[in-house]
């Protein structure tokens, strides 16, 4: 492989419908890497049209891309600078974001995939327009070790050997845990109602644990709303109503993003089956 | 960490374009639970696969707490074949041919790729000063969805 003809590829962040509002956004954005952001169009009038920019081809091979996505700090910037694009479009026009790192040996290739996606694409930018997407997780809070939970009554304390009171200290952590789960139980059915009377679709998503989850409550419930954008108040009301009377419990809100979790075509070629 | 439903976004517009006001401040793990896991997926000419992704995600405890508990979970998948790559069709012969150097690849560094699993997610532990939220007690699992 010479090095000479490929020293760029392109990249793809999103599908849209061509027109001023999207031309003017992307002129706005920076890409990945600080790149110029530009317009791919289909072919055939009316077709939908690609937002890209040129990354390094080099950064961008397959072995290269393995390497990168090890990498949590060139990650992060990627996938940054990947959902700034598509928060800069999204504010202007409709769009369907595409995979991270969904890259083409160069325009005439990524055409070739425009064309042949059009139909599918047509189909979920009409069912996608005016709409966003909200993000609820519901978690149970972790216990206040500052504050543990319910001392041990006096009356009892007294007598009581450290054995004891250490068991009947643990169940009255874990029943007041228990309660906190029904608890979530109830927040999360009162969204789904909410859900029910505003939003268009749901998507779960996995509960997120762990470092980059940035809490210690357990996220139990973890669900993207799809909402008409005039609806997203009163959906947004009915939730922040949802946990008021459940100790224990946090609702957490975010958003308005475009809507990614609704943005899954349909693959022709791989049959997945997965859930959600 | 008692913030009641602030959401991020202090305030919303609602109406016309919405503002899509993260930006720089949404979390990152919010944002890659939807750059990685969805969106539309098309096959590109270089192919990176949707299950490097997901070794990848689980590595950052996206998704399990740790490695051990993805085993537990019966998600190993990673350790058996690392080179079942690409699931879409190739499209031409050159995708093809890309396909494959990636699998030779992806089988010469299937060593090292296993064995790094793990460090890598220790590494990343190591780093963070919030340490796992402790274990409960045992038996509350059950209550998660």
């Amino acid at each position: 492989m010479s090095a000479e003809d490929i020293a760029y590829a392109t990249y793809v962040y999103a599908v849209a419908r061509d027109g001023d509002a999207l031309r003017e956004s992307a002129a706005e954005s920076a890409g990945v890497a600080g790149a110029p952001v530009r317009i791919i169009p289909g072919t055939g009038d009316g077709a939908p049209v690609f937002v890209a920019s040129s990354v390094s081809a080099h950064d961008f091979d397959e072995a290269a891309l393995r390497r990168h996505l090890e990498d949590l700090e060139w990650l992060e910037a990627v996938a940054r600078a990947h959902h700034a694009v598509i928060e800069r479009l999204g504010a202007a026009t409709t769009v369907l974001p595409l995979r991270l790192a969904t890259v083409y040996l160069d325009d005439d290739r990524a055409r070739e995939a425009l064309d042949a996606g059009r139909a599918a694409f047509e189909q979920l930018l009409a069912k996608l327009e005016g709409h966003v997407e909200w993000g609820i997780k519901i978690y149970v809070e972790a216990p206040d070790e500052a504050a543990p939970p319910p001392p041990p009554g006096p009356a009892s304390s007294p007598g009581v050997g450290p054995g004891r009171a250490y068991l009947s200290n643990r169940r009255a952590q874990r029943s007041v845990r228990d309660s906190a789960h029904r608890a979530a139980g109830t927040a999360a059915e009162r969204i789904e109602a909410a859900g029910r009377a505003f939003a268009t679709d749901r998507a779960r998503h996995r509960v997120q644990q762990g470092e980059l989850a940035g809490s210690r409550d357990e996220n139990v419930v973890n669900d993207a709303y799809l909402l008409r954008a005039d609806r997203s108040d009163a959906f947004r009301a009915e939730v922040a109503r949802a946990a008021d009377d459940l100790p224990g419990v946090r609702v957490d809100v975010t958003g308005p993003w475009v809507p990614y979790s609704f943005a899954t075509a349909p693959e022709p070629a791989a049959a997945e089956g997965g859930p959600s | 960490m008692t913030e009641p439903l602030a959401g991020r976004t202090g305030s919303y517009p609602s109406r016309a374009a919405p503002q899509y006001a993260q930006g720089s401040s949404a979390n990152l793990a919010d944002i890659l639970e939807r750059v990685l896991d969805k969106g539309i997926v098309i096959a590109g000419d270089i192919r990176i696969n949707l299950l490097d992704i997901e070794l990848l995600t689980i590595k950052l405890r996206l998704l399990v707490a740790s490695v051990d508990k993805a085993k537990e979970m019966g998600i190993d998948w990673w350790e058996h074949d690392p080179s079942l790559s690409s699931r879409a069709a190739p499209d031409s012969l050159a995708a093809e041919n890309r396909r494959l150097r990636a699998e030779i690849e992806a089988m010469r560094r299937s060593e090292a790729l296993t064995g790094g699993g793990e460090e890598a997610g220790e590494a990343l532990t190591g780093r963070g000063e919030v340490p796992q939220a402790e274990e409960e007690s045992g038996g509350t699992r059950s209550d998660e969805r």
